[in-house]
């Protein structure tokens, strides 16, 4: 049976930790806050280039831009988005779950990996795949000078041919109770075709071919914007949320432990007493 | 008092500008454009430059803005701007020191690629610089 020194000592211990998954639950809720302001400010600016997007392909008529190209598929590209840190519950083992459910299909070298952050990284890393390309660290914000580059080298891949369609699988953002991890596709772009009669009489300058190539590159980029976003709120509500139920349960170890020791503190005074009334007895008879 | 209309400028990241405004001179692919309440539709492309606005009321604001799209119909225009940012929220040390890396890297680099991007970032950069100085003309 354990000593009271010994259970106070577990009780200080756990107060400690404790303070902590409390104060990374309060910095992970503000994190949260921000990241999602910048999910919902960023809405209209993607919906508008989308739409443009749509307006311009419908425009220009017969599209035979390379990006839209629909070919074979014998290579493929997954983009695999999750967090740098743990401590976020089953957030980053559920996208590599998914992710290695989907590269099921197919052998390990029609796939080429494209791990963000460092999780991702690690373990497909220590599991001995060659990736594609790879951004080591997503950071703790959207970074536009990432998503940049990632964008550049994707549209790259699929312009030389090393893949012939590029996917990106990440957690979406629903509320902060729920999230829900899930794959879109990237490349090659697929306009929705709108009807003929949506498209109005625009004057196009300078063409509406040559803004649409202009435009292209912008729309890839700003959708790993978006799901980089989505990523990040996620990640940090899984945090918020899963450093929330640790402070509980640390409340409810030490409200255990604080019984079994006042139990124990409670079983040696009644010994005690015993012995003092078994002792004065014993005088008495003598 | 002219007509206005709405005009809407959106980066990646937030909605900069939503005002009723009666006219905006833009830094057109083709040169710079103006636009004027009941402007045919129209779609252009936009080029590293300043974006004049006279608000409803007269009061006029310039910006730099750092390309984009600009999209009139309806009498309502949408920007969908790369970046912008009032004079006032430019760093000109920032954007000089941008502009000197940029016309390094034009010297010594060789890639097709790399000369438009350094390109670009050089005319971004001068384009901050520009505004700054000359913010009403």
């Amino acid at each position: 049976m354990a000593t009271i020194k010994q259970i106070r000592r577990r009780i200080r211990s756990v107060k400690n930790t404790q303070q902590i998954t409390k104060a990374m639950e309060m910095v992970a809720a503000a994190k949260l806050r921000r990241s999602q302001d910048r999910v919902t400010s960023a809405r209209p600016y993607a919906a508008r280039i989308g739409a443009m997007l749509e307006n311009l392909a419908a425009a220009a008529g017969d599209v035979s831009h390379p990006l839209f190209e629909v070919r074979p598929v014998r290579r493929r590209a997954l983009v695999v988005i999750a967090s740098d840190k743990g401590l976020c519950g089953s957030f980053n083992m559920n996208v590599i779950r998914a992710a290695e459910r989907i590269m099921e299909e197919g052998e390990r070298s029609s796939w080429d990996l494209v791990p963000v952050g460092r999780r991702v990284n690690q373990y497909f890393g220590k599991r001995g795949w060659a990736f594609g390309y790879t951004l080591p660290e997503l950071g703790d914000q959207v970074d536009a000078a990432r998503a940049h580059a990632l964008a550049q080298e994707l549209v790259a891949m699929q312009l030389r041919g090393q893949v012939d369609r590029v996917d990106i699988l990440f957690t979406r953002f629903v509320s902060t109770m729920s999230r829900r991890v899930e794959s879109v596709p990237l490349l090659p772009v697929a306009a929705g075709h709108i009807d003929g009669g949506a498209v109005k009489e625009y004057i196009y300058e300078p063409s509406a071919e040559a803004i649409f190539r202009t435009l292209l590159p912008r729309y890839v980029e700003n959708r790993i914007l978006q799901v980089m976003a989505e990523s990040l709120a996620s990640e940090h509500s899984a945090r918020m949320v899963s450093m929330g139920a640790a402070t509980n349960n640390a409340r409810d170890v030490i409200s255990n432990l604080t019984l079994v020791a006042n139990k124990i503190r409670q079983a040696a005074i009644t010994r005690e007493i015993s012995e003092i009334v078994g002792g004065a007895d014993g005088q008495k008879r003598s | 008092m002219p007509e206005s209309f709405q005009l809407t400028v959106l980066t990646p990241v937030r909605t900069l500008l939503d005002e009723r405004v009666e006219s905006v001179v833009a830094p057109g692919a083709e040169g710079y454009l103006g636009v004027l309440a009941n402007h045919a539709p129209l779609i252009t492309a936009l080029i590293p430059g300043k974006l004049a606005v006279r608000l409803a009321g007269g009061e006029t604001r310039a910006f730099a803005l750092s390309g984009g799209f600009l999209e009139v119909s309806a009498n309502r225009a949408v920007i969908l701007a790369d970046a912008m940012e009032e004079p006032g929220q430019i760093d000109v040390e920032r954007a000089k020191r941008a502009a000197e890396r940029a016309r390094e890297r034009l010297r010594d680099i060789h890639g097709k690629l790399d000369v438009e991007r350094a390109e670009a970032a050089l005319a971004r950069a001068l384009n901050r610089v520009k505004v700054i100085s000359e913010p009403r003309e």
